[in-house]
């Protein structure tokens, strides 16, 4: 996923020269990255840790959706668990224990949720994604009403944004690893020819059930986690704000946006997402879901392979490519 | 009894909504995300209607299922027949009409908060008891069921007994052969749209007699409809009303004897079960 190569043999850990280049770059943009909680902690640092949270959870979402074509409306509701599994336990269990319950309770969901709707159709899988946030908050409320506790919970902790900010980008880190190695892995290359025909991967043995929802899985428990993770910073949390169908809505535009079919491709669509949204919600606030609205549609009637896309497009067309192309030619027949 | 009662009361509503969604997914074969806001709009057209001149909801319907089949018409016309023609295969214009489709739901949303605010509302119309079996119902409820079953049964009728309905029919069991047959599908795509949105504000209109709603509530219309839709079996009319009475008795029966607040909740296990045990739906034929 990563380029264009052919996926690796599996249990090859031999890196081409081009992933090797690839790793150093992502690896020297997180470190640099890692630098703007030292020289700044106003605006600079607020900003970009918006841009990390997004880049976390529309890059999981893409792991899924990119790669299936399985367009899924539900990553609230997986945010959502993983913020409510840390309102509940804080008082009761040391934070990081909590960050694996809910990364463990989101995976359970998301097996439920798999295992129900994935073996049939993708239209099902969307139509039952699309009111799972609704419903796991109608569930919420009622579990509180049942047990008493108040709706809205605290989470107050002694966690600086600057340690929230490192561990969202770690995350965001490891999200892109898990990425890259499953771009390589036989699961990447059994969900591309899932995406590209499903009966065709069916007739070659894939085990097209099962490959998505170990992806979804893995999709769904980053999301959870990320929800861990923000729970201590936003500080109070209550359904309506967990479960916000918003949420999920921000994260498919912004992926849609960079394009889905390159890893890093939503990380295109979250920063300019994120600067113009800041600019949105700061000129026109009572207007914020229609504007919403209508940058989606446009998104998807005009750039409908994100900027990842647009861009390839262009350097395909460019002078250096054609001259590139030439050069290799040449090689091949002088070979 | 009063669970039985209620139930069928509010699943004949629910199939009127759900027959909307039937002819734009069925026949047009789009997946419309945006369905529910169209309902919630249809029932704050009503709202306002009532709030400005009193007269009975019923003649809001008169000016509002018209203009909601303009609008679908136009939406069919000028935001899917692009994708329709681009789309090289049904998956992908699956994915395109659902993302497009739910973009058009914020839009819609966005679009009823500026002019209607946030609020819940409601309104009160022949909030009286009727006695039946002698126990006491909402006169409004009953109303919103006669409304309803009368707007199905001439739908039933029109698209049994006409030649515009014939050809609808035809195109929703298979929209190729539909074309052989000099049936012109794209024209009659848009009618099925634009007849089901009509369908589904009309449907709005209904519930809005009884129901508290707010601009944020289409979603889980749109789910609901869904789940009927399949429940029921795509292409089958008779499917889509059996579905909503029983969706209509389940969510009844969750809110009188669990909680009113997990009427959602009755829609997914109904969901799960179908998907688990007949996934073609109740008169749904299985694919090969």
């Amino acid at each position: 996923m990563t380029d264009g190569t052919a996926p690796a043999v599996r249990g090859s850990i031999t890196l081409s020269a081009r992933e090797k280049r690839n790793l150093a770059i992502a690896a020297l943009v997180l470190v640099a990255t890692s630098i703007v909680p030292l020289v700044s902690s106003g605006y600079l640092l607020s900003i970009t840790t918006s841009i990390v949270f997004y880049t976390a959870l529309a890059t999981s979402w893409m792991l899924f959706s990119g790669p299936t074509n399985y367009i899924s409306l539900a990553t609230a509701a997986f945010f959502g668990i993983g913020m409510y599994v840390v309102a509940w336990g804080i008082e009761l269990m040391p934070y990081p224990v909590l960050i694996v319950l809910a990364a463990l309770a989101g995976a359970a969901l998301a097996v439920v949720v798999g295992l129900a709707t994935l073996r049939i159709s993708g239209v099902y899988f969307v139509i039952f994604s699309l009111g799972l946030a609704e419903l796991v908050r109608q569930i919420m409320t009622w579990l509180q009403h049942v047990l008493g506790t108040l709706s809205g919970l605290y989470v107050l902790t002694d966690r600086t944004d600057e340690m929230y900010f490192w561990q969202l980008l770690a995350l965001t880190g490891l999200i892109f690893l898990v990425g890259w190695w499953i771009g390589r892995s036989r699961l990447g290359f059994a969900l591309r020819i899932i995406g590209n025909d499903e009966v065709v991967a069916v007739h070659s043995g894939i085990n097209t059930a099962r490959a998505k929802v170990v992806l979804f899985v893995i999709s769904s428990t980053f999301a959870a986690i990320t929800g861990a993770l923000a729970a201590p910073r936003w500080s109070y949390v209550e359904p309506t704000v967990a479960f916000s169908p918003f949420l999920s809505f921000q994260v498919v535009i912004m992926a849609l946006l960079g394009g889905v079919h390159r890893l890093w491709g939503p990380l295109l669509g979250v920063i300019p997402f994120t600067l113009l949204w800041e600019l949105i919600s700061a000129k026109f606030p009572a207007q914020t879901t229609l504007l919403l609205g209508a940058s989606f549609l446009l998104i998807v009637y005009f750039i409908p392979h994100g900027v990842a896309g647009l861009i390839e497009d262009t350097l395909r067309q460019s002078p250096i490519a054609s001259i590139r192309s030439a050069l290799a030619r040449w090689k091949s027949r002088n070979a | 009894m009063d669970i039985i009662i209620i139930g069928l009361l509010l699943g004949g509503t629910y199939a009127l909504m759900a027959m909307g969604l039937q002819l734009q997914y069925g026949v047009a074969r789009i997946m419309n995300l945006a369905n529910g806001e169209l309902l919630i709009a249809g029932a704050f057209g009503t709202f306002w209607f009532f709030a400005a001149s009193h007269a009975s909801p019923f003649y809001a319907l008169i000016g509002i299922v018209p203009l909601a089949f303009v609008l679908n018409w136009a939406i069919y016309r000028i935001l899917m027949l692009p994708l329709v023609r681009r789309a090289r295969s049904q998956g992908q214009l699956e994915v395109d009409c659902i993302l497009s489709t739910f973009g058009l739901s914020f839009i819609l949303v966005g679009i009823l908060l500026a002019i209607f605010g946030g609020e819940y509302l409601s309104y009160s119309y022949l909030a009286q008891p009727i006695f039946i079996l002698g126990e006491p119902y909402g006169l409004n409820r009953v109303a919103a069921f006669l409304g309803s079953a009368a707007l199905c049964i001439a739908l039933y009728v029109w698209l049994h007994h006409t030649r515009a309905g014939l050809s609808l029919r035809a195109v929703s069991v298979n929209p190729s052969a539909a074309g052989l047959v000099s049936i012109n599908v794209t024209q009659t795509s848009a009618l099925a749209f634009g007849l089901g949105g009509a369908v589904t504000a009309a449907g709005g209109g209904l519930l809005s007699m009884f129901l508290t709603f707010d601009a944020s509530l289409g979603v889980v219309f749109t789910l609901k409809a869904l789940i009927i839709v399949i429940l029921g079996g795509v292409s089958d009319i008779r499917g889509t009303i059996v579905a909503a009475f029983i969706l209509g008795l389940a969510e009844t029966a969750v809110a009188t004897l669990v909680d009113p607040g997990l009427t959602l909740a009755a829609a997914y296990v109904l969901f799960m079960i179908i998907l688990l045990v007949r996934p073609e739906g109740l008169f749904g034929r299985r694919s090969t």
